[in-house]
């Protein structure tokens, strides 16, 4: 396993809800600080690395990539200790049921989601799928002591680690986006021996999930003259239209369309190209779900691109991608950080 | 652990080579004779010659999938082993072929379904295995049309005494029965682990030809549906009250000379049981029950949540009580012999 794998599966199996990533937000920091001149946390928690440029008349260019993920938060506690909860972030329930998930309550409890017993079900209601209003968390705890250890607004996550699969590909929660996370340690590291006149910011974002918040409130911290959001995008699988997604190994997703600024789009392209690191365009006709989404209208306006993992199964607990297309997009970013000056920044005012 | 290593070998139905093998390796040194059939049921005798004969069963075999077709992208198509409620599949961690290739089983994103696809189940034809392959060329290099597929999850202490786990169902009757076979009684004791009871109590009957008991003792895990959102009358059992008897299924009616048999050694060692309070699904005891002219049998069930899915539950109090009765119940037919119709 290479750094880059161990780094990912470290941040990936660690709890960080929207809202409670401390968490993970201490593994981070602690995996890429080495590559840092300085690390620090704005107010909403989102953690800052910032690696100064060598020119005299510095850009700062911001990526983002926001490290929490979705969740569960505790709802009520029903008679006989089973727990009743609501999802943080966008979950399709037919996909937990039969999880084995993990509460961070005044002590971490092991559970599993169960629903309404098969052989109780009536033929009708097989042929529907589990609704999250019946569904409900067990800790084989009785009553008395679940309700001294869990309380409502608890966090829950689904408990699983990551698995090597096949060639380069890995699967496991979280990928979305702890995966771009490992991208901005990639990009870091490839800057350590790259030249850049730019100061750099790297920002693990908080929020993303319920509304892209972290960025936000980083972008405006930061005063960015280009953002740059490094996600996930769906990889190809049945049921999807291919022009739909993109393949997985085949290089990051570069995203053109009205969320983009024009200029930072053919950039990419032109430094994918330079370079030789394949990469597979991606069309967005709406603002995208992504921190770019946020970054462009912030503050009086600010230029963002989007580089993306093609990832498949995404928001589910076995969201499966290929490291090669981790490293490829850091890559991507490192060197077109590397390209970035002033005369570049002062082109992308629309004449 | 006992339980927690054979919970955690992979033995779908037709495939149970991996707990076979454990058992065997588990009880060689207990056993007077160790053998196979033809349809891969293992015997383990003891006692040779001694009376009654009596037979003691538990099945290997666990539910799970197999691949029948490959996607051009090198995805797996796959159908049932047994029976699964096909709305537990969805995203969770496989294993596929003797070579134990980890796989998971995806499900479209939610950003790219329609809101009425939501509503409805995601069916077995419409569910893959993702091994992470680009095409069906390397697909093949790794597995096969055929190859069994089984949830891949480790077993783990939870809650109050309780194992979050796959497949007690019936590797928990494993070893119960495993535990049993290592005491010594005054009787010839056969204990069998039986295959393929998932998809028909395919090996039972065979076994039970074989050995010719006078009466046997089925251990299996039935389900516990004490959850939230069920009726107390829907229970069927519930877990922490102590093993569960069978009355009655869909494969077998208990005879009333065995049911007291196992209630009176229950209150006579103030071990908790509690009857299985549903007439349907089956177990091994419907063909041993069955085979010959007629064989007495008894089920005793450690009761188990979320039965045949990745993560059942089951309390350890139950477990160890099962042993417990299982063993006094022996102890009994020791000291007063066979039960039959009339006494009581």
């Amino acid at each position: 396993m290479d750094s880059i794998e161990r780094f990912l599966k470290e941040i990936c199996e660690a709890p960080g809800v929207s809202g409670y990533e401390q968490p993970v937000a201490q593994l981070i920091k602690a995996g890429m600080r080495d590559y840092a001149d300085e690390v620090r946390e704005d107010r909403l928690g989102n953690l800052i690395f910032f690696k100064k440029g060598t020119g005299e008349n510095r850009p700062r260019i911001l990526l983002a990539a926001h490290m929490d993920e979705i969740g569960f938060m505790i709802t009520k506690i029903e008679e006989n200790g089973f727990l009743r909860f609501a999802p943080v972030g966008g979950i399709d329930p037919r996909t937990i049921v039969g999880q084995e998930v993990l509460i961070y309550a005044k002590e971490r409890l092991h559970g599993v989601i169960g629903a309404k017993p098969p052989h109780v079900t009536s033929d009708e209601e097989r042929n529907k799928a589990y609704e999250l209003e019946e569904m409900f968390i067990d800790v084989a705890l009785p009553e008395e002591r679940v309700r001294k250890l869990v309380s409502v607004g608890d966090i829950v996550i689904i408990k699983r680690e990551v698995i090597k699969l096949a060639g380069s590909t890995v699967s496991g929660k979280a990928m979305d986006d702890r995966a771009g996370v490992a991208v901005l340690l990639v990009c870091l590291q490839e800057l350590a021996r790259l030249q850049h006149c730019a100061d750099v910011y790297a920002v693990a974002t908080v929020q993303e999930e319920v509304g892209v918040r972290g960025a936000t409130t980083a972008t405006y911290g930061i005063v960015p003259d280009i953002g740059v959001a490094v996600d996930v995008t769906h990889g190809d699988m049945p049921g999807v239209p291919e022009h739909e997604t993109c393949r997985l190994g085949k290089g990051p997703g570069i995203t053109i369309g009205p969320n983009i600024h024009p200029t930072l789009g053919e950039e990419l392209i032109r430094v994918a190209k330079e370079y030789n690191i394949p990469y597979q365009l991606e069309t967005a006709a709406r603002p995208t779900g992504t921190d770019a989404r946020a970054i462009q209208v912030s503050r009086g306006g600010i230029p963002a691109g989007l580089v993306s993992i093609p990832l498949r199964y995404m928001h589910t607990s076995v969201e499966l991608l290929d490291l090669a297309d981790v490293k490829m997009s850091g890559r991507l970013l490192a060197y077109f950080v590397a390209a970035v000056d002033m005369a570049f920044v002062e082109g992308l005012s629309c004449c | 652990m006992l339980l927690k290593k054979l919970s955690e070998a992979y033995g779908v139905s037709g495939d149970e080579g991996n707990v076979r093998s454990l058992l065997r390796t588990e009880l060689q040194d207990y056993a007077e004779e160790l053998t196979t059939d033809s349809i891969g049921n293992l015997y383990v005798k003891k006692g040779l010659g001694k009376k009654p004969r009596v037979m003691l069963a538990a099945h290997m075999d666990e539910v799970g999938l197999m691949v029948v077709g490959f996607e051009k992208s090198g995805l797996l198509r796959v159908t049932a082993v047994g029976g699964l409620d096909h709305r537990v599949l969805v995203s969770k961690p496989v294993v596929v072929g003797n070579n134990h290739v980890p796989g998971v089983i995806g499900a479209k994103a939610i950003h790219l379904q329609k809101p009425q696809e939501r509503k409805k189940p995601l069916e077995i034809d419409n569910l893959y295995i993702d091994l992470g392959v680009q095409s069906q060329e390397e697909a093949e290099k790794l597995v096969k049309i055929g190859d069994y597929v089984a949830f891949r999850s480790s077993v783990n202490e939870i809650g109050e005494n309780c194992l979050l786990g796959k497949a007690f169902d019936d590797r928990a009757g494993c070893a119960v029965l495993a535990e049993v076979m290592k005491a010594d009684f005054d009787l010839e004791l056969t204990g069998v682990f039986t295959v393929q009871e998932e998809v028909g109590l395919r090996g039972a009957g065979v076994a039970a030809f074989n050995v010719h008991p006078e009466a046997a003792l089925v251990f299996e895990a039935t389900s516990a549906a004490d959850v939230a959102g069920t009726k107390e009358a829907g229970h069927v059992t519930q877990i922490g009250q102590g093993p569960a008897i069978t009355i009655m299924d869909s494969s077998f009616i208990t005879p009333q000379y065995m049911i007291d048999l196992a209630v009176k050694t229950a209150e006579k060692l103030g071990i908790p049981y509690q009857f299985r309070r549903l007439t349907t699904a089956g177990t091994d005891a419907g063909q041993i029950s069955q085979t010959h002219e007629g064989i007495p049998s008894l089920v005793i069930s450690i009761p188990c949540r979320y039965i045949h899915s990745p993560a059942t539950l089951i309390n350890l109090d139950d477990y160890q009580n099962t042993i417990r009765l299982a063993k006094g119940i022996l102890k009994a037919i020791e000291e007063g012999g066979l039960p039959c119709e009339g006494t009581a």
